[in-house]
């Protein structure tokens, strides 16, 4: 049995006055796949921000470990540093910093060397390939004026490039057409077979896992984790929804 | 996410050496304004009989105008406490090995000389209120480019060029620091470029105030006659003392028939400065004014350039930031006025307001009734870093004709916590988040600005943006 990158024990979370996360436990290995299922509101992208660290989201109890070290005690850069990482579901346009500048600087930053130049384009030029993405965006404002399909593509980008240990997708395929959906699942694909990197998918659809090797499903429903099993999982709430799971 | 602070006061060594100012090499007015005064300066210089006059004039005007009442405070300037005029012991020289050893450290940690061996094609060097060095490649001589200090200009071949126009757009009616600027001037270049000839590469001057409690009042004549092209920078800097220093330049531009000037300013005077510069300029028939303005020093500013669009099809482009941090109030903006038919003005200005800070951008666009079918943009965008800073725009728009096209946009805004966020999960730190947020916002005007000086900028907002985290 390979090695555990991510430990979370008995996670509570809130938001202002409101408990979102009631408890939860997950053990993530170097490599596999998660897949987090759970209708609208459930809590599914608390716990992907909350490892993240974004400051909304309080911790009121229990303990996360990520590759040995206290996750929940680190700042935000050093969790990326460490080799986590988020694709947003929401990402962030930001003036004035091109796509490229930006992945060029977050690699640096993390391996804390420079990267050259002609590398560095290289290997960029190759990952926008495998999405289908124009040259043209690595040269374009971050996020200013992409279409949605764009942006999540560029997300996938950046965690092909920065190649972290551990990637939490939040809800990359939500909003997108079925073609965006190939692309990015596409990049997924290459994510996953490219390195031992571990994924968390939170997903309310299913169509980005078809091609996907999935190593544990668990389904999420009012902050806490209901059930967990397989790939079968994923299957049977495509067919049944989560009917089942609502009181 | 952890509570940072940073210190306000960032480290400013690069700019704040002041080589041991002592009053053995220099040579100075009292402080203070009286007809002797301006009188002695007016000798020191070995001024024409006109000049003389006007010096005086000029000195009856300013005790005539009232302060302006409109803008920040000046309570902490004090006139009798302001020496007009310090002169470093050395002559001018176009060699540098001639510039006196301090003085050339000074330029030389700012970049000065290596700039001009790599990418200019002139530069002068002015220190408190004399230039101490002035060359121009050969080459840009060779097609009749004049840049010199504008005193010996004055008595040389273009005195009477030199006359005609010295004063004529700004004049010491137009406001108290103008009337202060005619009587006590001192410095400054004259640059004339002749017809049809394009200068390649920009022509510099540096502008340092050195002395303690004194002020800075160059006057800058550009003449680009027509079809010509120039690309002209200004730089200034200043070390921090604990008195008031004022800079009250002039800047005098004509911009003949279908020719180009481009201007280009990065201020950076200490926080200790009043900063109260006036530019003006003038563009006949297809002329095309550029202004790149980068404000980011000085305590107190007061300044607006101003193009007149007289000639028909003649145009303005203003791109200008301005970065207030601690204690700073810096008042910045620019008019245009259009009077040919044709005209076009197009203006976009950034200010960043951080740690209470006040930035303030007012524009005037003023269409004439002659200035049939005249366009004119305002973009104005502004950034304030915290809670306790301020950020203002205030547009005044004067339109006299029919046809005009005219369009204003403002916009406010705050840096979000999941803008700092999602930076910070690719890896920077908050500060870094956060400069690299300025920057982005600044990036509109570092891609105007040559490459050296938009990688100073840069290092600025740095700067300002990342201090030691406490």
């Amino acid at each position: 049995m390979s090695e555990e990158i991510l430990k979370i024990e008995n996670l509570s979370v809130r938001v202002g006055e409101t408990e979102i996360l009631h408890g939860i436990d997950l053990s993530i290995r170097k490599g596999e796949t998660h897949v987090i299922m759970g209708p609208n509101g459930a809590g599914k992208s608390t716990l992907g921000n909350t490892l993240m660290g974004h400051p909304k989201y309080e911790v009121t109890g229990g303990h996360v470990t990520f590759k040995g070290e206290n996750l929940l005690d680190m700042d935000v850069c050093d969790r990326a540093k460490a080799g986590l990482f988020l694709s947003f579901q929401t990402p962030i346009e930001v003036p004035g910093i091109s796509l490229s500048n930006f992945i060029r600087n977050s690699m640096d930053v993390k391996t804390g060397e420079k990267m050259r130049l002609l590398p560095f384009r290289r290997q960029l030029m190759e990952k926008m390939d495998i999405l289908d993405m124009d040259v043209s965006y690595a040269e374009r404002d971050l996020n200013v004026g992409f279409s949605g399909g764009e942006k999540k593509k560029a997300e996938i980008l950046q965690m092909l490039m920065l190649n972290p240990d551990l990637a939490i997708l939040d809800e990359t395929d939500s909003g997108l057409d079925i073609d965006a959906v190939r692309t990015v699942s596409r990049g997924v694909h290459t994510f996953h077979e490219s390195g031992e990197g571990a994924m968390i998918i939170i997903t309310h659809s299913t169509k980005i896992l078809e091609s996907l090797q999935v190593d544990y499903t668990h389904v999420l429903v009012d902050g806490r984790i209901v059930e967990t099993g397989g790939r079968e999982l994923v299957d049977e709430i495509n067919e049944h929804g989560f009917e089942k799971y609502l009181k | 996410m952890k509570e940072k602070t940073w210190i306000d006061d960032v480290d400013r060594s690069l700019y704040d050496f002041r080589y041991g100012y002592d009053d053995e090499h220099y040579y100075k007015v009292n402080e203070g304004l009286t007809p002797e005064i301006v009188e002695t300066i007016s000798r020191e210089k070995d001024d024409p009989a006109w000049m003389r006059e006007f010096r005086l004039k000029c000195l009856d005007l300013y005790y005539k105008h009232r302060l302006p009442n409109w803008g920040p405070s000046l309570d902490g300037l004090n006139m009798d406490n302001i020496v007009t005029y310090v002169r470093p012991n050395s002559k001018m020289t176009a060699k540098w090995e001639e510039v006196p050893a301090e003085i050339k450290e000074t330029f030389e940690k700012l970049g000065i000389p290596q700039a001009e061996r790599d990418s200019l094609a002139g530069v002068g060097a002015q220190y408190d209120s004399e230039l101490v060095y002035h060359n121009m490649k050969a080459e840009v001589a060779e097609k009749g480019v004049i840049y010199s200090d504008l005193e010996s200009a004055m008595k040389g071949e273009y005195a009477d060029m030199i006359e005609e126009h010295f004063m004529k757009l700004l004049t010491p009616y137009d406001h108290k620091f103008m009337a202060l600027h005619g009587a006590v001037w001192s410095g400054g270049s004259f640059v004339y470029v002749p017809k049809g000839v394009k200068v390649e590469i920009p022509l510099q001057s540096y502008f340092r105030l050195n002395a303690p409690g004194a002020g800075q009042f160059e006057h800058t004549l550009i003449i680009v006659d027509e079809g010509a092209d120039l690309h002209f920078i200004e730089g200034c800097s200043a070390p921090k003392y604990n008195i008031a220093n004022l800079h009250a330049g002039a800047v005098e531009l004509f911009v003949a028939k279908n020719a180009r000037l481009r201007y280009s300013t990065i201020e950076n005077w200490s926080k200790n400065m009043y900063n109260l510069n006036s530019k003006r300029a003038l563009v006949e028939e297809g002329g095309r004014m550029e202004f790149v303005s980068g404000s980011f020093g000085s305590h107190v500013s007061y300044l607006y350039p101003m193009t007149i669009l007289k000639g028909d099809r003649s145009s303005l482009e203003y791109t200008g930031i301005t970065f207030a941090g601690e204690g700073q109030n810096l008042d910045t903006g620019m008019k245009v006025v259009h009077i040919g038919r044709d005209t076009k003005s197009i203006v976009s200005s950034k200010g960043i307001s951080k740690s209470g800070g006040t930035s303030t951008f007012r524009s005037s666009v003023e269409i004439r009734n002659t200035a049939k079918n005249a366009k004119s943009t305002v973009d104005c965008a502004s950034l304030m870093l915290d809670d306790i800073s301020r950020s203002d725009t205030i547009p005044v728009m004067d339109v006299r004709t029919q046809d005009a096209d005219v369009g204003h946009e403002a916009k406010i805004g705050r840096i979000s916590d999941d803008s700092i966020f999602y930076l910070m999960s690719r890896g920077m730190s908050e500060e870094e988040a956060r400069a690299m947020i300025v920057s982005g916002f600044a990036d509109n005007v570092s891609k105007e600005l040559p490459l050296e000086y938009a990688i100073e900028m840069n290092n600025l907002i740095r700067l300002e943006m990342v201090g030691s985290i406490g």
